[in-house]
């Protein structure tokens, strides 16, 4: 096992998850001159999610640079700006425009390293909102991580904590391969402790965010919070449910949900993809591979319903992840077996 | 907005046009030779020839230094040789052995080179200019330069040079890097090989305006069609481009006219075109046109052209050689080069 957050704070003040990635920005634009952000209204908006707010005042514009609505060139530019030497942050606005980018992310970033033979590594960092709840439709409310997280040559993170959001950058554009940042719109304006010195994080484990005996709850980025709620609404009914929180969907760090399983002999992987060749269905086929002489009952799977989202807030609601949703699966595991 | 350059006639120094003749046959009889490689099943895979359109590759590249940087398609194999990758190692890439440019792992369509700034290589249309356009970015701001929509440009950077075909102009991607390169200024000069097909989809059946350049010249870019049968005016042209380019001019684009005398890879049984037309081409072949002019200024004989044959033939032998006694990677290898040896922990 391994947790996320490992250096003690010294003080801390309060911040929002948005706050977070934005001093992470600052601090890495501050430190080193080869990293500059890039994307569509980064600067003079101050971005979509108004994440860079300031950072075009200080950095100017060549180091906040705007950038035409054009994911595939942008990115692909990114890609060429990491292999000339620069550290590039490039914002995809939401993981629903980088479909337009799909291609440069996949094919070049994802690949040029072993088409190579070894010679050129790309030291990217791509940043993108992710997920529905806000009730924008079927267009705007897409969870493609899990799609992302099925890439070699690829590491993910899914930030779902205020230290996270802020620790998660820097590693990231310290690692010589390219990086995916998720970030859940419903996270921006999560606000918490902020730690300062910033907690130092890792970008290679899962963390266990609750612990617990009886039943392992599975989960990363957006889903975190309704899974802690899960958590609550099962304890009050006498189940101690460990949490743990992927944070890096590639490379999957098996062994921490796979230790926890082993003590508590039940899971439940939740996941705001479709259910579907999702994440999900990757972390339950690892728990039956390599834990199955260990689980007293099957792996249960909370996913969101397999439609295009609706508009309409009840219908969304329906059809994504709920802590009810949580617990009323993890009563089946519990009682199965 | 347009031009096409003529010729420039008679400003060819011989020595120069001697050099250009034999990096025209090192590239054909290279090819025929791996034409002959693939029918044996030495190489397999996508074979993508460049017989024919040997003048775009030499009177381009003369341009360059070998701190500029190259982007190039799956087509790339003249690009390749001229930039200095040893024939010998691009062989025993295509022969998939561990002495390859990328051990194999990448075959004809994927040359790399990062000793030679020579970044592939890339199997996707279009895909390359988006890479191009960032490295010209990392240049211009590693150059201390501005870089923004509205500066001048910065004197002194390294170019970028990127080659793609008239099929990747229908590409997304070419519009928006172009546009891109055109905002930001940035030093890169796109040669657009203009082939006239697509796999089988002449340009006509895939172009509304079919000269390219005035694509290019919307956005603000200078853009100018060349005759790439004639390795004088693409020297000149190029030349003419790239210094501009490197004087802070922002991005140029050249349209060069030019033909495949083979299918579009081994794979393609030809169909789409009739023979007229592929003789008509031929009779413009680039490297009679030079041999021609050489012929006629006095400076290639039979004698000097045996002996350009010969030095290639035996470059090729060493080549063939070279791959033949390649070794295969080790399958104990193979999920290398995924992520960075000794990146993260
Ligand atoms: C995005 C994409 N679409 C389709 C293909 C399949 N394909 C490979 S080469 C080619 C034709 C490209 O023509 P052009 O850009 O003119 O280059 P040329 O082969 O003539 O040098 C096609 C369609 C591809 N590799 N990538
Ligand atoms: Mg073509």
């Amino acid at each position: 096992m391994s947790v996320g957050t490992r250096a003690v704070p010294t003080g801390a003040a309060t911040g929002t998850y948005r706050e977070a990635l934005r001093e992470a920005m600052r601090d890495a634009l501050r430190r080193d001159d080869r990293v500059f952000l890039m994307g569509e209204d980064v600067g003079a908006y101050g971005g979509a999610f108004a994440v860079s707010l300031g950072l075009l005042e200080e950095f100017g514009p060549d180091r906040i640079r705007d950038t035409p609505l054009s994911e595939s060139a942008f990115v692909g530019a990114g890609i060429g700006a990491a292999l000339g030497g620069m550290r590039p942050i490039v914002e995809i606005m939401t993981v629903n425009f980088s479909l337009l980018a799909l291609d440069q992310l996949l094919n070049n970033a994802a690949t040029l390293l072993h088409m190579s033979g070894g010679q050129y590594n790309v030291p990217l960092v791509v940043r993108m909102t992710t997920g529905a709840g806000r009730q924008l439709a079927a267009q705007h409310s897409h969870s493609l991580e899990g799609w992302y997280a099925h890439i070699p040559g690829l590491r993910i993170l899914a930030p779902a904590t205020i230290d996270d959001a802020r620790g998660m950058l820097w590693p990231a554009l310290e690692d010589p391969d390219p990086v995916l940042i998720f970030e859940h719109g419903s996270l921006y304006n999560v606000s918490g402790a902020l730690s300062d010195p910033p907690a130092e994080v890792d970008i290679c484990h899962a963390a266990i965010r609750r612990p617990g005996a009886d039943l392992t709850l599975v989960t990363y980025g957006g889903t975190l919070p309704l899974t802690l709620d899960a958590a609550q609404l099962l304890a009050a009914e006498g189940c101690d449910a460990e949490v743990v929180d992927l944070r890096v969907l590639r490379p999957l760090d098996t062994a921490t949900f796979l230790e926890s399983v082993r003590r508590t002999h039940r899971a439940v992987v939740i996941d705001e993809g479709w259910r579907s060749g999702s994440l999900a269905a990757e972390v339950s086929a690892r728990l039956m591979e390599e834990a199955f002489d260990d689980l007293d009952a099957p792996v249960g799977r909370v996913c969101s319903a397999e439609v295009p989202m609706p508009y309409a807030r009840h219908m969304e609601q329906a059809a994504l992840p709920s802590a009810d949703k949580v617990a009323e699966a993890a009563r089946r595991v519990l009682a199965g077996g | 907005m347009t031009v096409i350059l003529p010729a420039p006639r008679g400003s060819l120094g011989t020595g120069t046009g001697l050099l250009w003749l034999r990096d025209m046959l090192r590239i054909r009889r290279f090819e025929e030779t791996c034409a002959q490689l693939y029918s044996e099943t030495k190489i397999r895979g996508f074979l993508h020839l460049y017989i024919g359109e040997e003048a775009v590759a030499v009177g381009t590249m003369e341009a360059l230094t070998p701190d500029d940087s190259v982007v190039a398609t799956y087509r790339e194999h003249g690009q390749a040789l001229l930039r200095g990758i040893p024939m010998k190692v691009i062989l025993a890439e295509f022969y998939g052995r561990a002495e390859g440019c990328c051990r194999g792992r990448g075959g004809s369509m994927h040359l790399f080179d990062r000793t030679r700034r020579f970044f592939g290589g890339n199997g996707i249309v279009a895909a390359g200019l988006p890479v191009a356009v960032g490295l010209a970015l990392a240049e211009r701001m590693q150059s201390g330069g501005p870089g923004r929509f509205g500066d001048p440009g910065h004197v002194g950077d390294n170019v970028v040079a990127c080659y793609f075909g008239d099929g990747a102009v229908a590409e997304g991607e070419f519009h928006e890097s172009v546009n891109l390169a055109a905002l930001w200024r940035l030093p890169v000069v796109f040669f657009c090989e203009n082939n006239q097909y697509a796999m089988g989809t002449a340009l006509a059946r895939s172009h509304s305006q079919t000269n390219l350049a005035i694509k290019a010249a919307s956005y603000e870019v200078p853009a100018w069609q060349v005759d790439g049968m004639d390795v004088e005016a693409v020297a000149s042209a190029a030349a003419r481009a790239v210094e501009a380019v490197r004087n802070g001019a922002g991005p140029h684009f050249l349209e060069l006219l030019t033909y495949r005398f083979r299918a579009h890879s081994m794979y393609d049984p030809d169909r789409y075109r009739d023979k007229g037309e592929i003789e008509r081409w031929r009779a413009r072949d680039p490297i009679s046109i030079l041999a021609d002019r050489l012929r006629e200024a006095g400076a290639l004989d039979d004698a000097g052209m045996r002996g350009i044959e010969d030095d290639v033939a035996a470059e090729i032998a060493a080549a063939v050689a070279f791959a033949e006694a390649g070794q295969p990677e080790s399958v104990a290898d193979l999920t290398r080069f995924v992520t960075s040896e000794g990146g993260q922990p």
